[in-house]
Formats: structure tokens, C-alpha cells, sequence
């Protein structure tokens, strides 16, 4: 039965990859849920199965088995081009080297997937403005990536994540290329977004001090969640 | 928009690479384009000839000569309007290395058949009162620096001697297809002197220019002559200017293969230069296609990014050859003028270069976007770092 509260139902999620003639299991018959308006944070050794299961959430890759509900929508039936429109509707992505566009200014890094929507040029500048005022960047949006410290291009990602006002946020260690104190301020961002904004957020993380940032950890160890 | 931004920002993300891969396709444009330039210009006579002239030989070789006495029967065969005749005089100008066509003709039939020889009403009219006066090209009398008046001697190798002429003409083309680096003398002023030196050789022509009053008569006016010398010690063989030259153009066929040939090995190298670039491009860039893809960028986005980006490199390569192609067909054209009169670039060798740059570009693309393409988000993510 549908639980609206529910943004995220993960159920018997089973995921392998292929090494040579060896088949590695990742993801043993996991099932779970996120509610919504929900920082959950996942902790687990390298290795773990984490940032794959983020990226079956985020529809980035695809599991053997189960399903995945996000948003009401079951994303494991979806064909390549559908998943790519969905993800552009619903998901924001922040990842652990930034992964901005290093020709692109900052503003256009956070205009780039707002050209995926049917917005004017002046409505997607407003977004744009809007998101980058939000991570309080707006006096450097004419700069490259290269001209930006790495906690500066993490909030330029954050503002690229939460620009289209997706439905939930996936970060993969989004801390883990940064220094204590960008990396508060990040963490302190991501508060931020999911308290005002009432963002789910889910955040892949083997920092301890990061994940104390979430309101709810889960562990993940050899595929399986750990009590 | 942002495509756009990003394609051209990434086709100079590598300033000395795409520099490089810019002047590599330049430079096979180039030598595209001049090799085109080659086979156009062999066959710059052809295009020159004229549809209402034709071209009585003997029908053993082109080497074996015509009785002048066929001139009157000629002139009798219905719809033709103008006869006229020739010799190919094989005369050397001081040197061997100073190589120019020369011809013995009937000059004022000559004249009014090639209507592409534009010359001054006082010059020609100079030329035809002066038995040992000659025509040049412009283009010959420029290199020779030549002016109206002056003496040049021929040194004979099919007709023993030494032979002067005085320059009374200088004719220009009609249009670039003209050839202005021939010579031409009066057909009298050579037979004259071998009915005194060699009269074996005298009253005899290399060939009939003939004109006729319809070009949808040619063949049947080709026939009728052919016909009326079948049972001749000599007989002829009659075809239109095209025709002739085709045939003798057919001689160095091979050597116009060879070098067709040649110019799309050009093509091939330009096609593997770029698709390098690209492949190195692309792989370097996995991690950022993936970050395009997961934020809903299709497969078709990334493929246009890649082509653009290849396209931009290769058109640019294609442009600058193109610019280039200029000044080098001039110089080609001072180096061997005496081989190519008419070395001129066509416009279609220009939207050939063109054509070739998009087709590389597009092609050279395709590999490396099927690749950005089908690599899966999760595995491209992880070249960065």
C-alpha cells in the first residue's frame, strides 16, 4: 500500500556487478524507506555498497532486482530517456569533486540544467540568482570553477542541485575533498536546505562528523543494513 | 545556447592540440585542394573546347600528316562554315626547360575560329600582314617578358633550323579556361621554307580545324568527311574538340588516377587526425558527460556536443587550408606555368574542401560520442577525481 509520507521506498533491492568470471554482490535484498523531508545519512566502510545504492535512488543505475519507488514514480521500469527527464525533474546531485563544468561560469553551471526546462531566459536567470543567492555566491557567479576554492565550487553544486527544486538531493560524500571548515559550511548549507526548503536530503558519508548532521544514519555493511 | 558555449570552449580547451590538429587539416586541405586543382587544370582544355569546332587528324597517328589538298574538299561538305589547319612545330625556345606549345596554323582562319582569343583590332591585323609574325599568350609573353616588336628564334626539332619570328599579338583569354601560353605563326611562312629546304615536307598539315554551322551537326558533318577520305592514302578521322582532347587527355589517365587517388588518401589522414584528437578529447571529458547525463542531458545532447566540438576544429582546419590555397595555387602556378597555364582554383575544389571538412568532422565524431554515449553514468563518474 501507497505511504505518501514516503518519498523514497527501496524494497528487495538486489544489485552484482561482474569482475572477470567473478559475480561481487553490492546490494543484498535491501528495502527501506525515506520519508519525506527526511536528512538520512548513509555511513559504511569503502566498498559497503553505498554510492551504489545512492545511485539506484538517483536513477543512475539500474538493480538487478527490485523495485524503487521515488515520488510516487516506480523508476526501475523506466527506459534510458525516461530516466534522464525524470532525473532532471527530481533529483539535484551534489558529489564529492563538485563536478562543475570547468568552461562554464559559475552561473552557468547552475543555469545548465534548467536549459533541460521550459523556461525563458529570464525566468531561468531568476532561478539562477535565486539558488546562488541562497549559497551566498552571487558576487562570484562570473567566475570559472578554476577561480573558486573547493568549498565555493561545492556551494556552486549545491546551487546547481537545488535549482530546478527537485524532490530530493543526493549527496555523495560531499565533504570528502574539503577542509573542516568548508566542509561545516557545506554540512551547515545542506541543513539549511533541507530545514527552509523542506528538501530530502540523502547523504552518502564515511565521516562520522558529517553524518551527526543528518537526522537519521543508516549503516551498510556488505551489502546488507547493519542494526 | 550553452551547447553552443561549451563546444566551442571545449575545441579550445587544448590550445596547442587544437592548433596543432587545426594546421594538420589546413595543411591536407591544402594539399587536397591543389591536387583537385591538378586534375581540374588537365582538364581545363577540354572544358575550353568548343562545340561547333572539329577536329580532322589522320586516322593512323596524330603524328602522320594530312595532304593540304583535302583543305577544298573540306570546305565542301554542307553545314561547314570555316576550315582551317595546322602543324605542331615542337620548336625550343633557347632551352628545353623553357617548354611551350607551338603551332604552325592558317592564321586568319585560326583566329576567327577561336573567338576566345581576345586580341586588340590593330595587333591582329599586324599579325596577318606580317608572314613571319607570331601570336603569344599573355600569360608567355609575360614570362618571357616579350613586348610587340621583338624577335624571338625558335630552334626546330621537327623541322630542322633555326626560325625567327617577330611578336605582332598578344592575345589574352576569354574567361580562366584559356590557355595564354601558346604560340602561334603563319602555317605559309613554314611551308614556304620547306618547299625550299625540305619539299618533302611541304603542303602537308597536322590537322583541320573545322567549323561547323551547328553543333547538332557535328557528328553527321564528322561522318561525311571521315567518308569522303575512306579510300584516301590518308585517311581521316573527325571529332569534335572535346572529343580530341579527351583522347589525348586519356593518354595520361593513370597519372590523373594516381593522383584522384592520392587526394583521398589526404582525406584519410585528415579523418584519422581528427578522430585522434577526438578520441583523446572524449576520454579526457567521460567524467563530464556523465555529470551532463545525470543532470538529463541525453545521449543525443552528448553526441551533438562531441560533433560540434569536432566540426569546430575540423572546419576551422578547412577554412585556413582554404585560405591558403590561394597563395599556394599562385605560386604553383609561377613554378610550373610552362606545364599548368590555367592553374586556377574552382569554386567547387572550394565547396569540395568544404564539403570534406563537415564530412570529417562528423565522421571523426562518431566513434568517440557512440562511446560518451553508451558508458554508463555510474562508471564515468569515477574517472573523476
Amino acid at each position: 500500500m501507497e505511504n505518501r509520507a514516503n518519498i523514497v521506498e527501496v524494497r528487495n533491492i538486489c544489485k552484482s556487478y561482474q569482475r572477470g568470471e567473478h559475480t561481487i554482490t553490492v546490494l543484498n535484498d535491501i528495502s527501506f524507506d525515506i520519508a519525506r523531508g527526511e536528512f538520512l545519512a548513509i555511513m559504511g566502510p569503502s566498498g559497503s555498497g553505498k554510492s551504489t545504492l545512492l545511485n539506484l535512488i538517483a536513477g543512475i543505475d539500474r538493480a538487478d532486482s527490485g523495485s524503487i519507488m521515488v515520488n510516487n514514480e516506480d523508476i526501475t521500469g523506466l527506459s534510458e530517456t525516461d530516466l534522464a527527464g525524470w532525473r532532471a525533474d527530481n533529483v539535484g546531485f551534489i558529489f564529492q569533486f563538485y563536478n562543475l563544468i570547468p568552461v562554464l561560469t559559475a552561473m552557468e553551471n547552475v543555469d545548465l540544467p534548467l536549459h533541460l526546462t521550459g523556461l525563458s531566459k529570464k525566468g531561468r536567470q531568476e532561478h539562477v540568482e535565486a539558488a546562488l543567492g541562497m549559497v551566498n555566491l552571487i558576487d562570484r557567479m562570473d567566475h570559472y570553477p578554476s577561480q573558486l576554492s573547493g568549498g565555493e565550487q561545492q556551494r556552486v553544486a549545491i546551487a546547481r542541485a537545488i535549482v530546478t527544486d527537485p524532490a530530493i538531493l543526493v549527496a555523495d560524500e560531499p565533504t570528502g575533498d574539503l577542509d573542516r571548515r568548508s566542509a561545516q559550511d557545506i554540512l551547515g548549507l545542506m541543513e539549511r536546505m533541507n530545514t527552509e526548503l523542506g528538501k530530502t536530503i540523502v547523504m552518502v558519508t564515511h565521516d562520522p562528523h558529517a553524518a551527526q548532521s543528518a537526522h537519521l544514519t543508516r549503516h551498510l555493511e556488505k551489502g546488507e543494513f547493519s542494526v | 545556447m550553452i551547447l553552443w558555449k561549451m563546444i566551442f570552449k571545449n575545441a579550445f580547451r587544448h590550445k596547442l592540440r587544437t592548433a596543432l590538429t587545426i594546421l594538420a587539416v589546413a595543411i591536407a586541405v591544402l594539399a587536397f585542394g591543389l591536387l583537385r586543382t591538378v586534375i581540374s587544370t588537365w582538364y581545363a582544355s577540354v572544358e575550353a573546347s568548343s562545340a561547333t569546332r572539329l577536329i580532322t587528324r589522320n586516322a593512323v597517328s596524330l603524328i602522320f600528316p594530312l595532304p593540304l589538298s583535302y583543305y577544298n574538299k573540306i570546305r565542301q561538305v554542307d553545314h561547314v562554315e570555316t576550315v582551317s589547319y595546322g602543324s605542331w612545330f615542337g620548336g625550343i625556345y633557347i632551352t628545353e626547360e623553357n617548354f611551350f606549345a607551338n603551332f604552325a596554323v592558317d592564321a586568319e582562319t585560326y583566329l576567327d575560329l577561336h573567338p576566345e582569343f581576345v586580341i586588340p583590332g590593330d595587333q591582329r591585323e599586324g599579325f596577318l600582314r606580317d608572314r613571319r609574325g607570331f601570336i603569344a599568350g599573355a600569360q608567355l609573353a609575360e614570362r618571357f617578358g616579350w613586348e610587340i616588336g621583338d624577335i624571338v628564334t625558335l630552334q626546330g626539332t621537327i623541322y630542322p633550323g633555326n626560325w625567327e619570328f617577330q611578336l605582332q599579338a598578344v592575345y589574352r583569354g576569354r574567361d580562366e579556361s584559356v590557355d595564354e601560353s601558346q604560340f602561334f605563326f603563319h602555317w605559309e611562312y613554314l611551308n614556304e621554307t620547306l618547299e625550299e629546304t625540305s619539299p618533302t615536307m611541304a603542303d602537308q598539315v597536322g590537322f583541320y580545324l573545322v567549323g561547323v554551322t551547328d553543333p547538332d551537326l557535328a557528328a553527321q558533318v564528322a561522318e561525311e568527311i571521315d567518308a569522303m577520305f575512306e579510300n584516301s592514302p590518308a585517311v581521316t578521322i573527325t571529332e569534335t574538340e572535346e572529343s580530341f582532347l579527351l583522347g589525348f587527355i586519356s593518354m595520361t589517365e593513370a597519372i590523373i588516377q594516381v593522383i584522384r587517388l592520392v587526394s583521398f588518401v589526404v582525406i584519410a589522414i585528415i579523418l584519422a587526425v581528427v578522430a585522434n584528437t577526438m578520441a583523446m578529447t572524449t576520454r579526457e571529458r567521460t567524467g563530464e558527460y556523465a555529470v551532463l547525463k545525470t543532470l538529463g542531458y541525453s545521449g543525443t545532447q552528448i553526441t551533438l556536443l562531441i560533433m560540434g566540438e569536432a566540426l569546430v576544429i575540423s572546419l576551422c582546419g578547412a577554412l585556413l587550408g582554404i585560405v591558403l590555397t590561394y597563395p599556394a595555387a599562385s605560386g604553383f602556378r609561377q613554378a610550373l606555368k610552362a606545364f599548368f597555364p590555367t592553374f586556377s582554383v574552382e569554386p567547387a575544389t572550394i565547396l569540395l574542401d568544404l564539403g570534406i571538412g563537415m564530412l570529417v568532422g562528423i565522421v571523426a565524431s562518431l566513434v568517440p560520442a557512440r562511446q560518451a554515449v553508451r558508458i554508463r553514468i555510474a562508471e564515468g563518474l569515477r574517472r573523476i577525481g
